[in-house]
């Protein structure tokens, strides 16, 4: 009994997307406007200090553990 | 092998890539997604990695109770700590994103709730540690206890919100990876998003285990 609707959503889940494709907005202008790589820049700057930070305490470790021995 | 650079140097390159593809390659246009399915380099990543960080936890728990060796305890706990923090992410980052799709931050959907639920139950195992002060009573105790939360992984996260109808893709038996996930997007996720996050954890985890051992080591 439960299955049928079950089995009528897939049905409609998959109309929807055939249909979906040129209908579906994107970011075209942030593209076209070039303010897609201000997005990209800040991301990877964000990450790099993250990964400084990380590359620091493991020197720092290994620094420690030298002097332990 | 926890101080070898090249395994770090490549899970930089790997996320560099992961975050510069993940913004300016392809993306197949989805209703209701439109450009937020990137988040899967990032969401699902978060999820995949926790996944494997609560593996090698509970293969380390197994270490231990099989050796009684207490690094292996350690490592079991470290692991299981990162992959909590992955979890957590994931959570977060899981809720922004159906703020924006799914028009409320939380919905009871039975993923969401049963990734929680197993989330708590990792807690628990941190609570659990922290209740006893004999190391090797804690250790073993844990280790158990570690096995007991990861068999729950099963049900709550890959298993109940399958069967149920489910906001998630794959509610309702059906298939979890966006029903046929885009091939231009499958090469990013699989081959660096996954990698890239997954080894930044094993890189903090790496420390983490370190700087105890340092302590360790200080105190005797």
């Amino acid at each position: 009994m439960l299955l049928l609707p079950a089995l009528f959503l897939t049905l409609i889940a998959r109309a929807q997307d055939s249909s979906g494709d040129q209908t579906v907005e994107m970011a075209d202008a942030l593209r076209a406007n070039g303010k897609i790589y201000v997005v990209v820049a800040v991301l990877v700057a964000i990450f790099l200090g993250l990964i400084l930070y990380v590359v620091r305490l493991d020197r720092k470790i290994s620094r420690l553990e030298k002097e332990t021995k | 092998m926890l101080r070898q650079s090249w395994w770090k140097i490549l899970c930089v390159a790997l996320l560099l890539y992961t975050i510069t593809a993940g913004f300016l390659g392809g993306v197949p246009a989805r209703p209701i997604l439109h450009e937020t399915i990137r988040n899967l380099y990032f969401h699902v990543a978060m999820w995949m990695s926790m996944m494997i960080f609560f593996i090698i936890s509970v293969i380390y728990s197994i270490k231990y109770l099989r050796t009684g060796s207490l690094l292996a305890d350690i490592y079991a706990l470290e692991y299981a700590k990162v992959g909590i923090v992955f979890g957590i992410l994931g959570v977060l980052t899981g809720s922004m994103w159906a703020g924006f799709t799914w028009g409320a931050f939380w919905s009871n959907d039975p993923k969401q709730l049963g990734a929680v639920v197993a989330l708590l139950i990792y807690l628990a195992y941190l609570v659990l540690r922290n209740s006893m002060t004999d190391m090797d009573k804690r250790a073993r105790i844990g280790a158990v206890y570690n096995i007991f939360a990861f068999a729950m992984l099963f049900p709550t996260i890959w298993i109940i919100p399958r069967m149920m109808e489910s906001l998630h893709p794959g509610g309702l038996g059906g298939n979890p990876a966006f029903n046929n996930l885009d091939s231009r997007m499958r090469l990013i996720f699989y081959p660096f998003a996954v990698p890239g996050w997954t080894l930044l954890g094993v890189w903090i985890t790496s420390l983490r285990i370190r700087l105890q051992l340092l302590q360790e080591q200080r105190h005797k």
